[in-house]
């Protein structure tokens, strides 16, 4: 506990964040006072806000820090991942936003409510105890239940909307039960507290059962968050109805965070415990891996082909943190941040998906895309052989580090189930470049230039082309993000 | 005479708690009463934490009861807008009406 007296140079390592719930705030009232819709403003304000958010995270002081009476944690793996949710944010507002003004739905709210999720996002990964991570969790669930039925006058969009909203509601009360059990049993809500605590109980071997039971409530409410089999019915519906450019928004950026959340949570909290959430988690993360190479294979829409392919890609990211060590987290670090860069790439090509000026997001309507848009479909192409983890491409070597890890910790079995479920996975990967190269178009799809999201597609491509070439600094940073959160296995 | 001791809240939290998750899975007629559920979900939450709270002689169970009371403020109205919203697309409110996306 610090002084009950407030110093103000504890808002510092908040700074970030402060500004950023601050631009949002300002930018909603900007947004309310323009006259006709004002997105392109409010957009183009808002990546400015996020890229400043993020240059303040990268020039801030990355040594360990707790403020407000403990709530709050600055550290070098907190402020990686804040980058890279940032990072992801920017790219999914300027995938979207020629997107937003094609569909009509062109509202200033979008990058006010991206910004918020924004916050929340960010609040999650400094949370240093149960009452901050709740808050956090929540203000990204709240906004990211209004951005999936942001589509006021469609369907879809707000069947979607209300799905994902009473499922998130289930896994916040989830997360609930399962905080008041570890709260009751453990006598505290911060993690350092509860850290101690546990680690005292588990060298006399006294741990209490409720203690148990409530983190696999909280490991099950993460798991909805993440969508790992078997909480991921939401994800597919989700992905299908929500518009596409949030649909991007939701396979991008919110995984990340909840994946930075959920190792925060088992190697801080709950690291004397690792036995116990190894088991599930291996589960998770099996079960993961295969439903989402073996469901994947029957989709026909591409959305909902890719919603199977990011519960896929949760298992492989799960598998580093079932091996239990610093190399598995830094290998499952630098997975989240391969795919975060891949699949902004891939919804850029699923964004520019139109025919006669209408959306269409069926894997058939890809087909000739090799003669229409030849140096779309060669893109495509690369980014599919990065997802399906064809060396020398970025995804090869994301897969590689985490079964490296895997393997060092003698999970045999894990491993060879995630290379068959990621060989099953690879049929619907190569099965898009089939369609574009082999298959005859109906009618070819529509020729527009959008600036920004070629931009994010040309750097997509040269990270996962570029890659080979200097692993070192990604590789290096993930590992010192990693011996952060375990300085004991350093 | 029985005492009322913390057993006794932990279980009345539970079983409101099944109440809910129940509520929410076998309910097949009404998205309100979904909405309800969760909120019941919400407060035997918060019955655990009150009861903990006092059980422990320690504040911040309270504390987070007063935070998961304002959240759950907050969810109750967006769930209720994004309502009004497939209400206005569909005509209805019925369970088995949510059923356009299926997999």
């Amino acid at each position: 506990m610090t002084a009950a007296v407030w110093n103000w140079s504890e808002i510092i390592p908040a700074l970030p964040e402060v500004f950023l719930a601050v631009s949002a705030m300002v930018l909603l009232v900007l947004g309310a006072c323009q006259k006709n819709g004002g997105l392109k403003l409010i957009g183009t304000l808002s990546v400015a806000a996020l890229a400043v958010a993020m240059v303040l995270t990268l020039k801030a002081d990355w040594t360990p820090v707790t403020v407000f009476s403990g709530q709050f944690l600055s550290d070098g793996f907190s402020s990686y991942m804040k980058i890279l949710v940032l990072g992801g944010l920017i790219a999914t507002i300027m995938l979207s936003m020629r997107y937003l003004v094609q569909e009509n739905m062109g509202r200033f709210e979008y990058p006010v409510l991206i910004l918020l999720a924004g916050v929340g996002m960010m609040i999650m990964l400094s949370a240093n105890s149960f009452l901050s991570l709740y808050v956090g969790l929540e203000l990204q669930s709240l906004s990211l239940y209004v951005l999936a039925a942001i589509r006021r006058d469609d369907a879809k969009s707000s069947e979607a909307g209300l799905k994902y909203f009473v499922l998130g509601a289930l896994a916040s009360g989830m997360l609930l039960f399962g905080i008041s059990l570890v709260y009751g049993y453990v006598g505290a809500v911060g993690f350092d507290a509860v850290a101690d605590t546990l680690a005292a109980a588990t060298a006399e071997g006294t741990v209490a059962p409720g203690a148990i039971i409530g983190m696999v409530f909280i490991l099950v409410a993460i798991a909805f968050k993440v969508s790992a089999v078997p909480f991921h019915m939401w994800t597919p519906d989700v992905y299908e109805g929500a518009p596409t450019s949030v649909t991007a928004l939701f396979a991008i950026v919110p995984k990340v965070a909840a994946i930075g959340l959920l190792m925060r949570l088992l190697f801080d909290p709950f690291v004397s415990l690792m036995p116990d959430w190894q088991q599930v988690v291996w589960f998770l993360s099996a079960a993961s891996m295969a439903w989402g190479g073996f469901a994947g294979i029957v989709q026909g829409n591409i959305k909902r082909l890719f919603a199977y392919s990011s519960i896929g890609n949760i298992g492989f990211a799960l598998v580093g943190i079932v091996a239990g060590t610093a190399d598995g987290v830094a290998a499952s670090i630098l997975y989240m941040t391969i795919y975060m860069i891949m699949t902004a790439g891939t919804f850029g090509i699923i964004m520019m998906m139109r025919r006669n000026g209408v959306a269409v997001e069926r894997i058939t309507d890809l087909a000739g895309l090799s003669k229409t848009h030849p140096a779309c479909a060669y893109a495509m192409t690369a980014l599919m052989f990065s997802m399906s983890g064809i060396p020398p491409l970025a995804g090869f070597f994301g897969k590689l580090v985490v079964f490296q890890a895997l393997i060092a910790s003698g999970f045999y079995v894990l491993a060879v189930l995630g290379l068959v479920s990621s060989v099953v996975a690879a049929y619907y990967y190569l099965r898009i470049i089939k369609v574009m190269f082999f298959d005859e178009a109906e009618a070819p799809l529509d020729r527009e230039s959008a600036p920004m999201r070629t931009l994010v597609l040309t750097l997509s491509i040269i990270f996962i082309a570029g890659f080979v070439l200097v692993p070192e600094t990604l590789m290096h940073t993930s590992q010192e993000a990693a011996a952060v959160l375990l300085p004991a296995n350093d | 005479m029985l005492d009322i001791g913390l057993s006794h809240y932990l279980t009345l939290a539970a079983v409101l708690f099944t109440i809910g998750v129940f509520g929410i899975f076998l309910n097949r007629k009404n998205v309100i009463i979904i909405l309800m559920s969760i909120e019941m979900m919400l407060l035997s939450v918060n019955i655990n934490f009150v009861a903990f709270s006092s059980f422990l002689e320690d504040l911040s169970g309270q504390v987070f009861t007063m935070f998961v009371l304002t959240v759950a403020a907050a969810e109750a109205a967006i769930g209720l807008a994004i309502l009004v919203v497939f209400f206005r697309n569909k005509g209805s409110i019925a369970v088995d009406d949510i059923s356009t996306l299926k997999g």
